[in-house]
């Protein structure tokens, strides 16, 4: 089976814990015409994470080496949810129940439903089991 | 090709050169002790007179001189020789306080040069070589003296001075410079400004040589250095008080070779004010020999150092001073414990994950003195994964720790976020003072 097309590409930037640092990775992206499409931030004390879904990644992350921000590309899958109460649950169960460790997570609702946004160890692996496990992942193509 | 500037000079053996000394410093004291006020007063008050020195180890019955008699004497109070014998001034940037004006005159110039000329050859610098003077020309005296040593041993001089980077890198490369005479932080800069501008030094200049100085480095820095850009890189030493920069390792990079027909130094502790063996480290103290214009004795310059006196593998046989470790005056006090920013760096250049620059922070939190290390994560060691670069802090400040034997937190902040200086670095921000 064809993992290839479920596997999205997260752009991931180091960050300060300073006012400013966020408008400034945003600006940026903004200047470039690049639209967020999720995103979120990790913080530990003193510095961040900002890991963002964006519709043109490779022009994002040129743009941001430009300004010297340390960036660098994450492989991320996402899973559809029902927007409805135990949407996340049902997700979440698939998930355990077929032994799939969770590094980090995020997740947005929208017109098309809510999104569950996974970053896992054995992506591949990960892909398959949640397939047969009936729930719908979503391709790369919709976001870039 | 010649290896040596004056080998009977710098292969003269130990016994002549401690004659030399005791003749030169006995003809020095008379003369200070005759026609000076100041050296005079000075001598009376530590009860010393010139028939007190009968052989050079009575150098320490001597009165010491500091910085402050020069602020205190400012501009020229205790210039020695006549205006009219005066060819220049430099005049120290005054960042610790007033500035410290130094006079010379044509012999205490060709004295520098002659130097210079002495420690470039040593590194292999000749005719034939073009030396970039990215050193401040100006009051300073870093640019015009490279310069004036450059010129003497027949090498072409690039005067570049401080700044105008790209422009520096387009000369380094049209004219083909062999060598760069700056301070190491601004050499590195050079580095980074050239790899964005697509320029290898290592591949696409001619560049071999640095002759690094004008503000504390390490050995993790100069490896860091001669891989990076693919040159030697030597340590010069130098003050404006003793001329400027004057004293250059040779290639076997084992120390600065101290002439000792201009200069005596000592090691002395900077507390008891007793002299050290060799080998022990103090605060680095010397004699001018030969200096007319501002004669300097027993000066006390702050820089903490030891000394090696054995002949050197290149068979010159003046003494060595060692790297310099630190300042006695930007020594910081951690909880009681002695931490010099140059151990800092040292530990920094071992650990691959952050770079070159760093920021020390001191503050008092209630009882306690607390020190932060900023420092940059390298591009290369950036991860996705917040435990990752925990752990990459965790490891910062666990070398750190063992290192200084102090309790560090490490801020991890982003490339090229801290200050790049292009004179020297301000690398500590003590906030308890304030």
């Amino acid at each position: 089976m064809e993992t290839e097309q479920y596997v999205i590409k997260q752009i991931s930037i180091f960050s300060e814990n300073r006012p400013g640092r966020l408008a400034a990775i945003a600006q940026a992206l903004g200047e470039e015409k690049v639209n967020i499409l999720a995103f979120s931030i990790a913080e530990a004390n003193g510095f961040g994470v900002v890991r963002a879904l964006v519709d043109h990644p490779k022009k994002a992350q040129a743009k941001l080496q430009s300004l010297g921000f340390n960036s660098a590309f994450t492989d991320v899958i996402a899973v559809k949810m029902k927007d409805t109460p135990g949407g996340l649950f049902e997700v979440a169960k698939i998930l355990g129940d077929a032994g799939i460790n969770i590094e980090y997570s995020y997740a947005y609702s929208g017109k098309g439903g809510a999104v569950l946004i996974l970053r896992v160890d054995q992506v591949d692996d990960a892909i398959k089991k949640i397939q047969a496990s009936g729930a719908t992942l979503l391709e790369r193509s919709l976001f870039h | 090709m010649m290896v040596q500037w004056d080998p009977r000079i710098e292969t003269m053996p130990k016994a002549d050169i401690q004659r030399l000394q005791y003749k030169l410093l006995k003809s020095l004291v008379y003369r200070l002790y005759s026609f000076s006020p100041f050296y005079h007063d000075r001598m009376k008050e530590q009860k010393v007179h010139p028939d007190d020195i009968r052989e050079l180890s009575d150098v320490r019955k001597l009165p010491f001189m500091f910085k402050r008699d020069l602020r205190d004497n400012y501009p020229d109070k205790i210039f020695t020789a006549s205006k009219e014998d005066l060819i220049r001034y430099h005049v120290s940037s005054g960042t610790t306080g007033k500035p410290t004006v130094v006079g010379y005159t044509q012999n205490d110039l060709d004295n520098w040069s002659t130097s210079l000329a002495r420690g470039l050859t040593s590194i292999g610098l000749g005719r034939g070589d073009v030396i970039q003077v990215s050193y401040g020309y100006g009051l300073f005296t870093g640019g015009l003296g490279m310069h004036y040593g450059a010129e003497r041993i027949g090498a072409t001089v690039l005067p570049t001075s401080v700044g105008n980077t790209e422009r520096q890198i387009e000369l380094m490369q049209d004219l083909g410079a062999t060598a760069i005479a700056c301070t190491p932080s601004y050499l590195l800069h050079i580095g980074e400004v050239a790899e964005k501008m697509g320029i290898n030094i290592q591949k696409d200049t001619q560049l071999k040589t640095g002759i690094l100085g004008a503000e504390p480095w390490t050995e993790g820095m100069r490896d860091r250095i001669e891989h990076w850009l693919g040159i030697k890189a030597f340590d010069i030493y130098g003050t404006s008080e003793l001329s400027g920069p004057m004293f250059t390792e040779c290639a076997e990079q084992k120390g600065f070779h101290i002439w000792s027909d201009l200069a005596l130094v000592e090691i002395i502790d900077p507390k008891t004010e007793e002299p050290l063996e060799a080998g022990e480290k103090g605060e680095v103290t010397i004699t001018i020999l030969q200096k007319e214009a501002l004669p300097m004795i027993r000066y006390r310059i702050g820089d903490i150092s030891s000394i090696d006196d054995s002949v050197c593998t290149c068979g010159r046989t003046h003494p060595r001073l060692q790297r310099i470790q630190g300042r006695v005056d930007d020594m910081l006090i951690i909880r009681g414990i002695n931490v010099f920013p140059s151990q800092i760096e040292y530990a920094l250049m071992a650990i691959p994950e952050v770079g070159q620059h760093f920021q020390i922070v001191v503050e008092r939190k209630g009882a306690l003195d607390d020190l932060l290390v900023r420092v940059e994560l390298n591009k290369e060691s950036f991860s996705d994964k917040i435990t990752d670069l925990m752990q990459i802090r965790h490891k910062v400040e666990n070398r750190l720790r063992s290192s200084l034997n102090v309790n560090v937190s490490i801020d991890l902040v982003e490339p090229g976020s801290l200050p790049r200086f292009e004179g020297k670095s301000k690398k500590v921000i003590d906030k308890r003072s304030l």
